[in-house]
């Protein structure tokens, strides 16, 4: 597949590196740990595609229950200590590059702001903003009057909050302003930079609440993590560790409990039998085509790959793809509205300090009654602290700016600082990825993705703008520039309680076959006004308990 | 504002922390790497000045030795590097540069009497891409049907700002710490620096 140039091509990108009984120790620059090997002839209880959120807390529970688990990972297995430089270039290694066509009014730029193609999946350079959905979310129809009710009630996915954020060490404030109590965070807040104390101060200024961001990195030791240096680099990988993803947790976690993983392996197709029960998957590794036997299959890729694999498996049988028979495998695609607003400030900020997203408003989650509000959903905002050649991506996309103009903008880097939201898009069938004309190198069809924003959305978007330019204003920020771009996906194979309005049952169970399940971001039926990554974990931690309990009947 | 842009950091320099803690081995080794730009593999030759003129009329350079942008987009060309993303409205970026780059040379001789990109005055090359970016096109037909403003945002501009903001010449003139592990930072607010970070800069010259 498609890595970054620069000469620089370390074998992790290029040849498998869990293999022969062992795969990397994360926690060491050489170094290996024993992991269980399964043959492919071997009828392993689950096989689980993609080791991002949804597959590495699934493959660790399952695991440690003592079921048999093979996780794939289309991308490399790295070790951060030594593969992770402090380069932006260089790191997009980490993103899925392979071009996904994108359409629609709004088309989405896929890439850094919602893939990821590596053991940990996204989690390896996720911003580590760990929010909770509102609990009327989950009933987002019956109490709000908008978007879908979740299959699940808020009680039982505050309890897997809870569970997940003790696993990660979430480090967060003493008290949350919003929604109602939680217990302690695991680790204590770190120290707020002063680009969220740019956002403190605007908060203040106008009378709304603000809190320093729960972040998935630790503020303390924790086993072998450091706590966080405050490089500022979170986003192209944490190169000490001290960021908890799944790449140096629940993955660790899973092959001390048996399982295996299986990196730089691309699973094509669902295999079937003639009763239309899945009976493993094929996939690419090491130059050849091979097939891995299971009982079960998790889909976990996230929701492009996620449908673009259950498409790609139609038989006689399943005409329309895997599990679609309502049609409905690809559609209700949501992204996160990533709106923003950046202004320049006399003193000098230095944005680049710290984790990205220090500080964060909910405000705007929770104003059911403010009668500014004019628009279903909900949306946050936090701090901001771009690295610069993201920020000039962002500065030329929204003006244009080139020659000394753009020298000069940018030369104010240091004086900036901006906020930037995570806006609730409203689902619509009309989002949907579907299989493009065009092949890969592997000869997968390309997925093609329509997508296009609702008025709501579109109102949404405008109220955060005005409403961060008041803030940033009040803080003391001046020549404001608004700009607009997406951020995470949600949704293309929603679960649900009605198999004619929902791909899969409210365990991630496909309703058509009822071997083959869903564990990761598509399966969220709304998007929620807050990043999307406690919730894709909590649910599956959520579903590993569900399926655990139900072993038996499987 | 008008004029060259000058840096308010002079004398700063990201490299001067490489054999600090906060260089790692990791970190060194991309860099000592990215001292030697790749040949032209995958543009022509006159494709390839056009986009080197390009490149400098996106980021003017006055540096004795100017960071190479140009080698590193022919390179992600030729090994066919992906980004993400293909927009429906766009060709393949293997399509979508050869054309581009034949568009804008075509844009200039439409303006300039037959002088290609590459031949005008920095001004003329600006005043052009600006027209560009706005749609408002001389050689339509050059184009095809790729929408120009897009490809000039979307791609062009996107691409080159990116790659130069990624490097040390660039992070050093605009103050930013630039690789920081292991030691990271301690100051995080306004009241402080550290004194591996860039000082204060100086911000009198700026008219407002």
């Amino acid at each position: 597949m498609t890595r970054p140039i620069g000469q620089h091509a370390p074998e992790a990108e290029t040849e498998p590196r869990a293999v022969d009984g062992r795969a990397p120790d994360v926690f060491s620059s050489r170094g290996y740990v024993p992991m269980r090997e399964f043959r492919t002839e071997d009828e392993v209880d689950f096989v689980i595609v993609g080791a991002g959120c949804g597959g590495s807390v699934l493959a660790a529970k399952l695991a440690e229950a003592g079921m048999s688990v093979v996780l794939f990972e289309a991308g490399p297995f790295f070790r951060p200590l030594s593969d992770f430089a402090s380069d932006e270039y260089e790191q997009e290694k980490l993103y899925w590059l392979d071009p996904r066509i994108s359409d629609g009014d709004d088309p989405i730029e896929f890439g850094a702001n919602n893939s990821g193609q590596a053991v940990g999946g996204s989690s390896v350079h996720f911003q580590m903003v760990s929010l909770r959905f509102r609990p009327e979310w989950f009933k987002a129809r019956t109490k709000l009057g908008y978007g879908k009710d979740w299959p699940v009630d808020w009680r039982e996915m505050w309890k897997y909050y809870a569970e997940v954020e003790a696993a990660l060490k979430i480090s967060g404030p003493i008290r949350y302003p919003w929604g109602p109590p939680r217990g302690r965070y695991p680790y204590r807040a770190h120290e707020v930079n002063e680009a969220g104390l740019v956002l403190a101060r605007g908060a203040e200024a106008l009378g709304v609440g603000w809190t320093p961001t729960p972040l998935c990195t630790v503020s303390a030791p924790r086993g072998k993590s450091p706590p966080c240096a405050y490089r500022g680099m979170c986003k192209i990988g944490c190169s000490v560790n001290a960021k908890q993803s799944m790449l140096i947790t629940y993955v660790p976690r899973a092959i001390r409990a048996g399982a295996e993983v299986r990196d730089l392996a691309m699973v094509g197709r669902v295999e079937t039998a003639s009763d239309g029960r899945a009976t493993g998957v094929s996939y690419h590794r090491g130059g050849a085509w091979m097939h891995q036997k299971a009982r079960n299959v998790v889909l976990a890729g996230y929701s492009i790959e996620t449908p673009r694999l259950m498409l790609n498996s139609d038989t006689a049988r399943h005409s329309q793809g895997l599990a679609n028979s309502n049609g409905l495998v690809g559609r209700n695609l949501m992204v996160h509205s990533n709106h923003a607003v950046w202004a320049k400030f006399d003193e000098e900020i230095r944005w680049y300090k710290g984790p990205p997203s220090m500080a964060t408003c909910e405000h705007w989650n929770y104003a059911d009654d403010d009668p500014s509000k004019d628009f279903d959903g909900g949306y946050s905002f936090m701090s901001q602290g771009p690295l610069p050649g993201d920020f000039a991506g962002t500065l030329t996309s929204a003006s244009g700016l080139f020659g000394d103009d753009l020298l000069k903008a940018m030369g104010d880097y240091n004086r900036m600082a901006g906020l930037k939201i995570v806006g609730e898009t409203m689902p619509s069938p009309d989002n949907r990825v579907m299989l493009s004309d065009e092949l890969d190198d592997l000869g997968l069809p390309r997925p093609r993705v329509t997508f296009s924003f609702c008025e709501n959305d579109k109102r949404l978007q405008r109220h955060s703008l005005d409403f961060m330019s008041k803030m940033l204003t009040a803080a003391g920020g001046q020549n404001l520039l608004e700009t607009s771009s997406t951020a995470h996906l949600m949704g293309g194979c929603a679960m649900g309680d009605d198999p004619e309005t929902s791909v899969t049952d409210d365990m991630g169970r496909c309703w058509d076959v009822d071997n083959l399940w869903i564990c990761d971001g598509s399966l969220m039926p709304t998007a929620g006004g807050v990043n999307p990554a406690m919730t894709i974990l909590a649910n599956s931690a959520r579903i590993a308990d569900r399926i655990i309990a139900s072993r038996g009947n499987l | 504002m008008t004029g060259p842009f000058r840096t308010p950091y002079p004398g700063y320099d990201i490299l001067d922390k490489w054999a600090s803690p906060s260089f790692d081995d990791a970190t060194r080794n991309v860099l000592r790497l990215r001292r030697v730009p790749p040949p032209r593999r995958f543009l022509s030759e006159e494709r390839y000045s056009t986009l080197q003129a390009l490149c400098a009329t996106v980021i003017p350079q006055r540096r004795a030795r100017p960071v190479e942008i140009a080698p590193w987009i022919d390179a992600a060309l030729h090994e066919n590097r992906g980004t993400g993303t293909r927009f429906a409205v766009m060709p393949p970026d293997r399509e979508a540069w050869p054309l581009g780059l034949d568009a804008i040379d075509a844009e200039a001789q439409a303006t300039h009497d037959g002088k290609g990109f590459s031949d005008l005055p920095s001004t003329d090359r600006g005043r052009l891409l600006k027209a560009i970016d706005a749609d408002k096109l001389r050689a339509r037909q050059a184009w095809h049907d790729m929408p120009a403003g897009k490809f000039f945002r979307a791609i062009a501009l996107k691409q080159i700002v990116q790659f130069y903001y990624s490097q040390p010449a660039a992070m050093s003139e605009i103050g930013y710490g630039g690789p920081a592990a292991p030691r990271g930072y301690v100051r995080l607010t306004a009241s402080g620096i550290d004194p591996w970070e860039a000082p204060f800069g100086n911000w009198k010259e700026e008219r407002k």
